[in-house]
């Protein structure tokens, strides 16, 4: 470690004439027992794109979190422009030409364009004359940076692209020279991210300092002047980007070298069919169509991978066919078991019958956060004879294994005793497929396995997978990471407005292909 | 900052910050008493003396905590399912009803041996079946049960006057109540029981309905932290998505968490009916079903600490009256602005001193794990 920090610190950035646009001297920030970031220095060279990487829980959030109000620093200094700056809110942040556009975007949804962006910059009681102004100001604002959104659609109804360059907007038009970029692309499709980077490309020829957050290696080498990378709440190097590898970034982010994953991919598998979905149609409370007459089938053995954006049912279908939602019309068989909308199967039955499903949101149904990780580690399980004796929980069977499968699976750190949100994302993932894996499932249904996992994790998760579909699991898996899908997958389905839109083949599945699938303009590019 | 993600040692979070929020309670309680020229310390012994000074006072302390034990743990199991059950109320007054009806029925046919445990059966069962209203519009109707319970408490209130005036009244009375049940179903007393062991304490409403509330601690307790369907129950209230998911139907969930709490407010009437009065009266419930919202709260929804602050509030209650008593210019109400005092300490404003304490916890954290280390 020692090493890899003189190594950073020994390639000069070149020196400036402008004061920097932002410096931060020795932040620290503790939460409790976590040393959330320690002694961070950094540089921000005015108008250039600065990338900050570093694995979940690494201290990127604390630490953009500092620089945008939302906490404090115990200790340390953030000069802006040159100049010490107290930022105790978001407010100071704003007037001192910071911008930030979260991950989630925030958004009235139900407002306009125009009305989320005057939103706490009304410039009257009367909203009549601010939007008038707003409005021009807009308007050159779009045509400058190539940032163009309808202003009077309702912000709820654009697509997330669209909701995106709404933030950024918003973040100019509050005057910011320093606009910071949370995760930006991960709800994009590569196509619109690449849109993305040309408008912050734009902005950049226009003065503006940009940091970008992201965990994707890809996009800082694509775009970035200069890179940060933090470890464990420290800043274990800054360089700059054309000196620096995606291999070698990853590599100080873990803080050992990764083995690149490469998966033998099955190209047509010979066992049955696990999943065979037929004309299934779903529609949704509302009675929108979340998923249009798809038909397809997972054999056993065989990875099946469905891409797509965020929300073009993906979801829909894992729940469907865990027994979560009823399937509207249409049929699909699950491991021999004819389901539809008159003979469903629920959650319960479908643990019975060899279904496994690794939920896509693991804190919202995964896990119980309040719970102890023994109590998580039975969820769905907890009316099994082992677990119990009489009428009771025997909580020290449970422990056990628990125990068990901490150790199976590598969990951290192995206190069946402790609460699952304490656990990292990763161990919390890693929780919740090995108790999935435990029962040795004959279908596996995995719903975005490693969101939010750091790359460590990642390894071991994706073995697993692959192990299982080596023990002739039939898995379907649903990632909206295109790098995992085509690491995992055998076989690619792409959905798009709740219909499959493309198919390819794991071992010629390329990105271009699939993005354009991803956005549905196959055709366009014919 | 955010202090409500940091975690901190259960004695902060179960004890001190508890105590801290009566004391601060006392302190303007104190100004009060201060304000209209009486000595606050002097009060507070008198309240003291009076919950526990001597049998009397104790008995009667113990006997109102038996019943904020009863809508506490009521409240506490619901909320438990994240359902703000608010009709203990109705429910204690309707478990009073069933009470009555069994005895009016029955006791002049079985001996007292069958008699208690159909009475206690009873008073559990009409409460139920009031909470399993309000439950089964939430579960299948989407009406929000906080709505609802508190509207069947005026029901429950109306229906109560109306049979109480016109079916259930003894015949040529004109008081509303029911004719006094026969000897054989009243709940034993405790100066009784006791006196039959040869200790001799003074006659006070204290029966055997403490005893009941707290195995009903008990069970509650292993209900919720024990069983597998205590389980589907905090799932359920933690994250209705991941019971789903879990094969937990939060519906019935929300059915059984609500019949078990009504269940329990209903045996207040045990304490009251069966215990005490041995009729069923007008508003015998007397708000102690309202007053299990502020013993939940402040108990953390935990039984151990739902039996102490039920105590506090059974001290509030004959404290106060003694208080009231002895010193003329405290009167009823001002010892009612004191009770309410405590419960908006340390009932809505239970929180208010956790971002404070969270942050000395934080300073004098780090070095005791400094010091363990090296």
């Amino acid at each position: 470690m020692q090493n890899q920090k003189t190594q950073g610190e020994d390639r000069n950035l070149p020196p400036a004439n402008d004061p920097l646009a932002i410096e931060l001297r020795k932040i620290c920030k503790r939460f409790g027992q976590v040393q959330a970031n320690r002694n961070i220095d950094l540089q921000v060279q005015p108008g250039t794109i600065h990338g900050i990487v570093g694995e979940n829980g690494a201290g990127k959030s604390t630490l953009m979190s500092i620089l945008y109000g939302f906490y404090q620093a115990d200790s340390g200094e953030i000069l802006i422009n040159g100049k010490p700056t107290k930022i105790k809110s978001s407010r100071d942040a704003i007037d001192s030409g910071i911008g930030m556009v979260h991950q989630h975007f925030m958004l009235v949804e139900t407002f306009t364009v125009l009305e989320n962006v005057l939103l706490g910059a009304e410039q009257s009681a009367m909203l009549d004359k601010s939007e008038s102004n707003a409005r021009e100001v807009l308007e050159h604002l779009s045509a400058e940076y190539q940032l163009s959104v309808p202003l009077d659609a309702i912000t709820g109804e654009l697509p997330v692209g669209q909701q995106q360059r709404t933030e950024i907007l918003k973040a100019l038009y509050r005057n910011a020279e320093i606009l910071i970029l949370d995760e930006p692309t991960g709800v994009l499709t590569p196509q619109e991210a690449d849109q993305l980077f040309r408008v912050l490309q734009a902005l950049k020829d226009r003065g503006v300092t940009i940091i970008l957050i992201t965990h994707k290696l890809r996009e800082i080498m694509d775009i970035t002047d200069n890179v940060s990378v933090l470890r464990l709440g420290e800043i274990v190097s800054t360089q700059r980007t054309a000196d620096t590898s995606t291999a070698a970034l990853a590599e100080l982010m873990v803080g050992r070298k990764l083995e690149t994953q490469h998966f033998e991919k099955i190209d047509n598998p010979d066992g049955e069919n696990g999943i065979e979905v037929h004309n299934l149609t779903v529609k949704d409370d509302r009675g929108l169509t979340r998923i249009d007459n798809i038909s397809f089938n997972v054999k056993r053995g065989e990875i099946v991978g469905i891409a797509g954006v965020a929300g073009n049912g993906q979801s829909t279908l894992l729940e469907v066919l865990a027994g979560i939602q009823s399937p509207g019309s249409g049929e699909f068989v699950i491991n021999g078991h004819n389901v539809t909308s008159t003979t469903a199967i629920s959650p319960k039955e479908m643990r019975e019958i060899g279904v496994q499903h690794v939920p896509e949101d693991r804190l919202r149904l995964g896990l119980i956060k309040s719970f102890s990780a023994a109590e998580s580690s039975v969820l769905g399980y907890q009316n099994r004879k082992k677990f119990n004796w009489r009428m009771f929980l025997n909580i020290r069977s449970i422990r056990t294994a628990c125990k068990k499968l901490m150790q199976a699976f590598d969990v951290r750190p192995p206190d069946p005793k402790l609460k699952s949100s304490s656990f990292s994302g990763g161990n919390q993932q890693k929780l919740i497929l090995a108790r999935e894996l435990d029962q040795s499932p004959s279908v596996l249904l995995v719903g975005q396995p490693t969101r939010g996992v750091d790359i460590g994790a990642i390894e071991l998760i994706h073995q697993k997978i692959i192990e299982i579909r080596d023990a002739n699991c039939a898995v379907l898996l649903v990632s909206v990471e295109l790098d995992e899908i085509m690491t995992l997958s055998d076989r690619i389905l792409v959905m798009f407005e709740g219909r499959i839109v493309g198919t390819m083949k794991g071992s010629d599945a390329d990105k271009t292909t699939l993005g354009l699938m991803m956005a549905n303009a196959m055709d366009d590019a014919a | 900052m955010s202090t409500s993600n940091v975690e901190l040692p259960a004695w902060i979070e179960v004890v001190l910050i508890p105590v801290l929020n009566i004391c601060l309670a006392l302190f303007f309680a104190g100004l009060i008493i201060f304000a209209i020229g009486e000595s606050p310390l002097e009060a507070v012994s008198i309240m003291l003396n009076g919950a526990f000074g001597y049998d009397e006072g104790v008995g009667y302390t113990l006997y109102y905590t038996t019943n904020f034990i009863f809508t506490g743990l009521a409240v506490a199991i619901a909320f438990h399912a994240r359902l703000f059950n608010i009709g203990g109320e109705g429910q204690a007054y309707i478990g009073g009803l069933g009470v009555g009806l069994v005895f009016l029925l029955l006791d002049g046919y079985l001996p007292t041996i069958l008699l208690l445990p159909i009475g206690i059966i009873a008073a559990a069962l009409f409460g139920a079946a009031w909470a399993f209203i309000p439950a089964w519009l939430q579960a299948y109707r989407g009406s929000h049960i906080v709505i609802t319970t508190i509207m069947f408490n005026f029901i429950a209130s109306a229906v109560m006057v109306y049979l109480l005036v016109n079916v259930l009244i003894r015949p040529g009375s004109m008081s509303p109540e029911t004719r006094e049940f026969s000897q054989s179903t009243w709940m034993p007393f405790m100066h009784e029981m006791l006196a039959v062991v040869g200790i001799d304490v003074t006659r006070t409403p204290l029966n055997l309905s403490f005893i009941l509330a707290l195995v009903c601690c008990l069970l509650v307790w292993i209900y919720i932290w024990k069983t597998r369907w205590g389980y589907a129950l905090r799932t359920a209230g933690q994250s209705e998505a991941a019971a789903v998911y879990a094969g937990i139907k939060p519906k019935r969930i929300i059915i059984i968490t609500m019949c078990i709490s009504g269940a329990l407010a209903g045996m207040v009437a045990v304490n009251e009916v069966m215990g005490v009065h041995h009729r069923v009266i007008l508003n015998f419930t007397a708000g102690y079903g309202f007053t299990g919202i502020a013993v939940a709260l402040m108990g953390r929804n935990h039984p151990v600490g739902i039996i102490l602050a039920s105590l506090l509030f059974g001290v509030l209650y004959q404290g106060g009256a003694e208080l009231a008593f002895e010193m003329p210019k405290i009167t009823r109400e001002m010892v009612v602005a004191i009770q309410g005092l405590i419960i908006l300490f340390s009932g809505a404003l239970a929180l208010m001193l956790r971002p404070a304490m969270v942050k000395i916890w934080l300073a004098i954290k780090p070095a005791q794990a400094v010091a363990q280390h090296g």
